[in-house]
């Protein structure tokens, strides 16, 4: 009985939070590189607020909501139980350890475990909010990892616009201005194609999806 | 609120829906049976965004006056969500964006549910004038700092201080008119998109010769006569439920058809500098709030004035 109220709950926070995101956001999905069907992915996306993974995740059609899980960092999400609640049992995040001098487990078997299961993932591979003037900083290696360990899997770059300007770091109060989600053409990891190169490539796709209109 | 000259204006409407909802469907089945054609889709798309729009607006009209002003205060709210994705950005001025829409946007509105003329009339133009740019420059930035509060000080009044004129006209006094203020509102929108819709119909059909080159090249004088021409020529026919004699509604369907031509033209203009085509993708083959509402943003202060100025003694 307790488990089901829960799973109640977080199904209704799931989307309160959805349609607070959609009434700030007006979030529009840009399918340029495919479309919203019920194939497994990992969408990764550019990080520049917290709300990235909610609107990703919002502007999924339902089928295909029900089965996508955000890679999140564990330190941040379990630090008290409301944050544990949302992102356990809301959006079912898989959780890793952005410490690798703290973390019992390895994030890549992780993400692989998740992709095993079924699940579709939504990914930010530059492992922690941009706030500098770069468009992109970094990679981390995990995308790399992920594509080598599961060829097959399609990576679907996104490009969130806006958002960063809805909700600043620092701010709690966003202001509502329209999003832009662009989704790109999948990639997979090309023979013999190196970890460097692979990650450059991927990082060239996903700011190639950038809207033309900055101001 | 539901007066029957109401109800004749949203059955008429809604007979011209059931005409171009059928007509929509046969042009469909002969040019785009894949759906394929994508002028006939963008027709069909256009004409059930109307079906709901029109749903809202009535509505809104059997709510009376608390739900015509929510509906407008919402869609104010949709159009300044697009008008401000669109201007220049700094950090500095996260705090008076959360102003213009959780503060004076609601504030507005209130004033007018209030019906306190004194205050929706200058709240914006003065005292959200003055102060918004305060709050910017002690957060600092310098960079473009008259650009940032001028663009920000435009999308007000565009997306809330003209907008909230058309819930404005509900406490108009004019004598003879009682309980009837709502006719103003659908006689308004009516004759402003009939005219729109009449520009594109007319310029289709037989426009030539643009107005504004640069500007919007659908925008042509045959349409624009053509447009003005027809919806006036309507508009004067439904002056008997208007507080207007036929001659005065005449020039009053001139009057808002024209502010309502001037309102696409200047909105096409800050979209072609923009770069983009429509203002949003909420309203589904016209494109945002302020794709739909422009030329009523520019022709309801303007009918508001003349008509309190003339007939009401408010």
């Amino acid at each position: 009985m307790k488990d089901l109220l829960r799973s109640v709950a977080a199904r209704v926070t799931g989307q309160a939070i959805s349609l607070f995101a959609r009434f700030m956001t007006a979030p529009r999905a840009i399918w340029q590189g495919i479309e919203p069907i019920p194939v497994q992915r990992v969408y990764y996306a550019n990080h520049s607020s917290n709300g990235d993974f909610v609107l990703l995740w919002t502007v999924l059609p339902a089928p295909l909501r029900r089965s996508t899980r955000p890679v999140a960092a564990l330190e941040y999400w379990l630090t008290s139980p409301l944050r544990a609640f949302i992102g356990r049992e809301v959006f079912n995040a898989v959780l890793i350890d952005r410490r690798p001098e703290a973390r019992t487990e390895d994030p890549v078997a992780q993400m692989v475990a998740a992709l095993d299961q079924g699940a579709s993932l939504i990914l930010f591979p530059e492992g922690k909010r941009n706030s500098s003037d770069e468009v992109l900083l970094p990679f981390k290696s995990g995308l790399y990892h992920l594509a080598k360990a599961r060829p097959e899997v399609d990576l679907v770059p996104v490009w969130i616009a806006n958002l960063n300007k809805v909700m600043p770091k620092g701010e709690v109060i966003p202001v509502p201005l329209i999003c832009t989600l662009t989704f790109g053409a999948p990639l997979h990891l090309t023979q013999g194609e190196g970890k460097d190169a692979f990650l450059a490539r991927a990082a060239q796709a996903l700011r190639s999806l950038q809207p033309p209109v900055q101001p | 609120m539901t007066s029957p000259h109401l109800l004749w204006l949203l059955s008429g409407v809604a007979a011209i829906l059931v005409l171009a909802s059928a007509l929509g469907e046969i042009l469909r089945r002969r040019l785009s049976p894949r759906g394929d054609n994508p002028v006939i889709e963008n027709l069909n798309a256009r004409i059930n965004a109307w079906w709901v729009m029109v749903f809202f607006l009535g509505l809104a009209f059997l709510v009376g006056k608390p739900g015509v002003v929510l509906l407008f205060a919402l869609a104010s709210f949709a159009a300044l969500r697009e008008f401000l994705t669109l201007t220049r950005y700094d950090r500095a001025d996260h705090w008076s964006l959360l102003g213009c829409f959780f503060l004076v946007l609601p504030l507005q509105y209130y004033f007018v549910l209030t019906d306190w003329y004194g205050m929706y009339s200058v709240f914006i133009p003065v005292y959200a004038f003055l102060l918004l740019p305060v709050v910017s420059a002690l957060h600092g930035s310098t960079r473009d700092f008259l650009v940032r509060v001028s663009e920000t000080q435009w999308a007000l009044m565009i997306c809330v201080y003209c907008v909230s004129h058309v819930p404005a006209l509900l406490y108009l006094q004019i004598p003879g008119f009682e309980g009837r203020n709502v006719i103003l509102i659908a006689y308004l929108i009516f004759v402003v998109q009939l005219s729109d819709v009449m520009q594109y119909v007319w310029g289709k059909l037989v426009g030539r010769t643009r107005v504004a080159p640069t500007l919007s090249p659908s925008k042509t004088w045959e349409g624009l006569i053509g447009g003005a021409l027809t919806a006036s020529a309507v508009g004067t026919a439904l002056w008997w439920m208007t507080p207007f004699s036929p001659l005065q509604a005449a020039g009053m369907c001139l009057l808002i058809t024209l502010m309502g031509f001037f309102g696409g033209l200047v909105m096409s203009a800050i979209k072609r500098d923009r770069g983009i085509k429509d203002w949003g993708h909420l309203i589904a083959g016209h494109g945002g709030f302020l794709d739909r509402l422009d030329s009523v943003i520019f022709a309801a202060p303007i009918f508001f004035h003349v008509t309190r100025w003339l007939w009401s003694t408010t």
